[in-house]
């Protein structure tokens, strides 16, 4: 409804009408004043924005390399004078720069691994929807026959069996974590098939691929992103929980479940090495949780008051 | 009795159809474990060819896989789980049989105490919606989801054992005192979930019609929160717990080794590490019927609330 710049208003009628030519308001844009409203959500972005920028610069920033070993610091408490602002670990690693490297990890599991779950679950969960009969029967049931297998075991088998390769981490949790997204995006996609614009797509003679690709997946959007930005922290979480368990990324390469691990057998003498990743995981779990959820009351259409 | 019938009918139909589920899962963790580089007899001393051709031959390693496999099932049928490959001298069952109580135990009681704590905090919660109380147990709820039970264990080891003493800071005895800090650790997260799971049903359900009718013909709230909205604001909690105890069963393998608990998920990173391929086996296949017979019942128990299902004849 714009009109162009350069033509010149002609009669006074026209003219009133771009007076009253309000920009118009998009869902998204909605949707996205909505979520600045949402203090809590605004707070945790801004965190979790200052934590990124803290885990990729940080560690060129401090003077200490991550597996330099201060054999005159160990097992220092947080010092300004001794340059280990938050101590050292058993053999005089600096904790702040290890907490910042396993961080990267961290959050690169997460973001690959929910990426993986992306992938998998959507194109599963918009094909199962939109075939629909016996096709959607079939896969739905597989999804219900693996959805209740004790995954985390066998997560735990898959990382003794193939060894705990980083590329591996990744495409395993993925592997296990798609089955909610394939869900959520079956119940949308039915919900969609029938709607107007796919009918008038069908008579135009669209291909059913290209009207997953071009009609329904850009519909899913919304509810995908809530899910991402909920499935990251999920993911983290395992990461962190499999290295806990001595499973996850190994030596010299950390993440902040393995220095949490570290941390729990000398927090008697050191609970610095405890509470500084365990600060930065939690933290950064918190920030996405709530990001989530203020992005879900802005997009989720259900719960619009 | 039509409703009865049909729901023993549409129960039994149910359960049959676990067994498609079960044993699938038998057969991927059996092969999974299997392809893993490795044996149960790789260790550092090393083991003369003779001697391990005898151990692979008594415990039938030297067969084709899939004749394993199939022995294996006809194993399983009669419920002989084989002997520990790394605990010589025992039979997987006997291991199961002595950890079983103990990781059953945590569990059954962190359940009731998330899900007693849970509805509670939630219902609370929504009574007071957007009150400072609400904000702050939701606040506290999100810490609980956020915060991993392996950061809380420690962090309440050095709290309550170490540094004040009050409580052991690890291993079992059956007492209440060695109980504690094992089953809240565990119960904390589901109890946040639910709280938050309560708290969203419960203000919804009271701003439905049949509330206010209630509140209008002049019953006191307590009532009405008791009589009508607890059933329908308690339904989505239900269908939440048989997640919760696969949540709960994956976190327990966490909490048994930070509190040096002699229970199953000890033994399962025990048992994988080592290439135990029957404890493993059997630790699977008992937590996967456990998981499968939960959900089984949670199903039951939501259809028994919920006036809206009912299994006659037509459906």
């Amino acid at each position: 409804m714009t009109k162009r710049a350069d033509q010149p208003v002609i009669d006074p009628f026209e003219a009133a009408l771009s007076v009253r030519d309000v920009k118009g308001r998009s869902p998204w844009e909605d949707a996205w004043n909505r979520l600045l409203k949402n203090r809590a959500a605004v707070y945790s972005a801004y965190i979790m924005a200052f934590i990124f920028m803290l885990v990729v610069l940080g560690p060129m920033l401090i003077s200490w390399e991550p597996d330099f070993t201060d054999w005159d610091h160990t097992y220092s408490p947080p010092s300004l004078q001794s340059g280990h602002w938050f101590g050292t670990d058993a053999v005089g690693r600096d904790i702040l720069v290890r907490t910042l490297e396993g961080g990267r990890i961290s959050l690169m599991v997460g973001l690959v691994a929910t990426i993986v779950s992306l992938l998998i679950g959507v194109s599963y969960g918009a094909i199962a929807g939109y075939f629909g009969g016996a096709a959607d029967r079939i896969m739905m049931r597989v999804v219900d026959i693996i959805y209740a297998l004790p995954f985390m075991f066998f997560l735990i088998l898959l990382m003794v069996v193939f060894g705990r390769h980083i590329l591996l981490i990744f495409i395993a949790i993925g592997a296990v974590n798609w089955l909610d997204m394939a869900r959520i995006v079956r119940g949308q996609t039915l919900s969609l098939k029938n709607a107007e614009f796919i009918e008038a797509a069908k008579a135009c003679g669209v291909s059913d691929w290209a009207i997953i690709r071009r009609h329904i997946i850009p519909n899913l959007m919304g509810v995908v992103i809530v899910y991402v930005t909920l499935t990251i922290p999920q993911v983290i979480l395992i990461e962190s929980f499999l290295s806990f368990l001595g499973l996850g990324v190994q030596e010299p390469m950390s993440s902040w479940g393995a220095l949490v691990s570290d941390g729990a057998q000398d927090m008697e003498s050191a609970p610095w090495m405890l509470i500084v990743p365990a600060l930065f995981l939690t933290v950064t779990l918190y920030c996405f949780n709530y990001i989530g959820d203020g992005l879900r009351d802005a997009l989720d259409p259900k719960d619009r008051p | 009795m039509i409703r009865d019938s049909g729901m023993a009918r549409h129960s039994l139909r149910r359960l049959l159809g676990l067994l498609p589920t079960l044993l699938m899962l038998i057969t991927v963790a059996f092969f999974l474990i299997r392809i893993a580089p490795g044996g149960p007899f790789d260790s550092e001393r090393v083991l003369s060819a003779e001697v391990e051709a005898n151990l692979e031959a008594k415990y039938h390693l030297d067969e084709p896989l899939i004749q394993q496999y199939f022995r294996y099932l006809g194993q399983i049928v009669v419920l002989d789980f084989g002997p520990s490959f790394q605990y010589q001298d025992w039979t997987v069952n006997e291991l199961i049989a002595q950890s079983f109580p103990v990781s059953f135990t945590i569990g059954v009681l962190a359940m009731v105490l998330a899900f007693v704590m849970g509805t509670m905090l939630g219902i609370a919660s929504a009574l007071k919606q957007n009150t400072r109380v609400d904000y702050s147990l939701m606040g506290f709820a999100m810490l609980g989801i956020s915060v991993p039970n392996f950061v809380i264990a420690p962090i309440l080891i050095l709290l309550l054992a170490v540094y004040a003493g009050w409580l052991p800071a690890g291993g079992w005895d059956w007492g209440f005192a060695s109980m504690v800090l094992p089953v809240v650790t565990l119960a904390l997260p589901v109890t946040a979930y639910i709280a938050r799971l309560t708290r969203g049903s419960m203000i919804e359900v009271l701003h439905s019609n049949f509330i206010r009718t209630a509140r209008a013909k002049g019953l006191p709230e307590s009532l009405v929160i008791r009589r009508h909205a607890l059933r329908p604001a308690l339904l989505p909690v239900i269908s939440f717990l048989g997640p919760a105890t696969a949540g709960m069963i994956s976190g327990s393998v966490v909490i048994e080794r930070i509190f040096s608990v002699p229970g199953m998920g000890s033994y399962f990173i025990q048992g994988a590490l080592n290439r135990d391929y029957t404890l493993v086996m059997g630790i699977v296949i008992v937590y996967g019927v456990l998981i499968l017979v939960l959900n089984f019942l949670v199903d039951l128990i939501y259809a028994w609330l919920n006036p809206k299902i009912r299994y006659d004849e037509k459906s």
